[in-house]
């Protein structure tokens, strides 16, 4: 049905904008989401009777305002949404009907990534009101009842509203922080996905392909940040290897993965990211997190990884950003690199707490431990990794791996 | 939006409140910023400082009999020790004199919008 078709088309492509700029006005998430639900079911019910308009976007947008200030008049406990919605119906009266609205998803993205909002929240929240994702979808992701799910989100709008967090762009002087609060939940989707098995019948679905297509999105709206770039040479590095990672099932480490299953595409696509935010000359943690996924994937042209480059760029990412994650990880590239006793003791100085159930530090001691030939401890450190793995194929990989 | 400060203070910060007021740090630093504050037009006079914790009461009526009990509503190391109603365009301003008053440093500011309606 053509109604129906251009609904769907206009939902992929402008769900996102049409909501960020109607909560931009009235400073409200979720009356803004369920006045475009009403003017896409309105859109639905009029057009196979009406034909479907010369400008979609603009008749929803349209309906959508009209429903909201019809709402607030309705509602006058919140006194300060008389102010919204005159600036509301003033913009009416200015903007014509085949005239486009600004894209104002920046500000809605800075919304959903603001300090005062749950960082556990953050993620969903941008999942839902940019890309229109159903709650349900959302949990499945998080792992979430989707009940809890759409609680958390309820909640979440509701303290946009009260507590009235602006729909503005930041100050330069806080610029850095609230971009890393929004990249941050963004990379958050991403590996959100990251760890499921790609197994038709599991009920925990990734969302890699939202996240990376948010992180598109991102690039545009902030052409000038060079993080934003960074972020997604990251993803895509780890999008283009995904199809490498299990074979029949069986899991694939990294070093042994088929580079003929790469790819290059995307590769490409990750390098050009990378070099447009090394051209901006500011380094940042999703740069050189990307930097090392580059390393990596030099092996499709046939070179081996220069670890010690990779253990230079963990360096660098531990000055920035410290974390046991990357600490281990260049643990493991110092001993690739050929010095595994130095790689032990850098193992060794991670406080203790920090690793008792953090499964890539335990793979990571059994493998430095094998390179020095301490094959009793080796064997320690990889059984107690595979108590801590979830995946059932690592876990295999993992046993397999105890000889 | 009308938001309410709410300064939460550490048991030191209740102890310096003995110090001579003219030349206390820790007076000096309370005036600067109730005046930076009225200086900026958010603050208009509506705020004050609160006694220590211990000389407060708290009441509860339960099944019709009141229940009064010796202390602060709350038993946590940080104490409500004054509040201030401030008036900025939305959350992040609000946020900001927070993040600048006294209490922040050692203790807690929380920050919660006024309802407002025809009391107000």
């Amino acid at each position: 049905m053509d109604a129906l078709a251009t609904v769907e088309k206009v939902v992929r492509d402008s769900y996102g904008r049409l909501v960020a700029y109607l909560a931009s006005r009235t400073h409200d998430v979720a009356s803004a989401e369920d006045a475009l639900s009403d003017a896409l079911h309105a859109a639905l019910v009029r057009w196979p009777l009406d034909g479907v308009p010369h400008h979609p976007e603009a008749w929803l947008m349209t309906t959508a305002r009209r429903k909201l200030i019809d709402a607030g008049r309705h509602n006058d406990v919140h006194t300060r949404a008389g102010t919204a919605l005159q600036i509301l119906s003033e913009t009416s009266v200015a903007m014509s009907e085949t005239e486009s609205f600004p894209d104002e998803r920046l500000k809605l993205l800075f919304v959903c990534a603001h300090p005062a909002i749950d960082p556990a929240v953050r993620t969903p929240l941008m999942l839902q009101t940019v890309l229109g994702l159903d709650a349900v979808k959302i949990a499945s992701a998080f792992l979430v009842a989707p009940a809890t799910m759409a609680q958390r989100l309820v909640r979440a709008k509701h303290k946009v509203r009260e507590a009235g967090i602006p729909f503005v762009v930041p100050d330069p002087h806080e610029w850095d922080e609230r971009v890393s609060f929004v990249l941050e939940a963004l990379y958050s989707a991403y590996t959100t996905g990251w760890d499921s098995h790609n197994d038709v019948d599991s009920v925990h679905c990734a969302l890699t392909g939202e996240a990376v297509a948010l992180a598109r999105i991102l690039v545009q709206l902030m052409p000038g940040e060079p993080e934003a770039h960074g972020l997604l040479a990251l993803m895509l590095h780890c999008e283009a290897r995904a199809d490498a990672r299990f074979d029949g099932g069986k899991f694939i480490p990294l070093d042994q993965q088929d580079t003929g299953r790469w790819s290059k595409p995307l590769m490409q696509e990750a390098e050009a990211s990378l070099r447009l935010a090394a051209a901006k000359g500011r380094a940042g943690r999703f740069q050189l997190e990307a930097a090392i996924q580059s390393v990596h994937a030099s092996r499709i042209a046939g070179h081996a990884v220069d670890w010690g480059h990779v253990v230079v760029l963990y360096e660098h990412l531990l000055q920035i950003a410290p974390s046991t994650g990357a600490r281990v990880s260049q643990a493991v590239a110092i001993a690739k690199a050929g010095r595994p006793d130095v790689a032990v003791n850098v193992l060794s100085e991670i406080p203790e707490q920090n690793v008792r159930a953090y499964q890539p530090f335990w793979t990571a001691r059994a493998y430095i431990l094998k390179s020095l030939g301490r094959a009793d401890e080796a064997r320690e450190a990889l059984t107690r990794a595979i108590g801590l793995t979830e995946d059932p194929a690592l876990r295999e990989f993992l046993a397999g791996q105890i000889s | 939006m009308k938001y309410m400060l709410m300064f939460f203070e550490t048991k030191a910060d209740f102890a310096r409140r003995t110090e001579t007021f003219e030349t206390s740090p820790y007076f000096g630093a309370w005036m600067a910023y109730s005046k930076a504050m009225a200086d900026a037009g958010v603050f208009k006079g509506v705020g004050c400082a609160l006694k220590s914790p211990e000389t407060a009461t708290t009441v509860r009526v339960k099944d019709g009999q009141r229940q009064v009990q010796d202390g602060p509503f709350a038993d946590t190391k940080e104490q409500l020790g004054g509040y201030v109603i401030i008036e900025t365009p939305s959350l992040d301003t609000a946020l900001e004199w927070a993040a600048r008053c006294p209490a922040a440093a050692q203790g807690a500011v929380e920050v919660r919008p006024v309802l407002e309606g025809q009391a107000n």
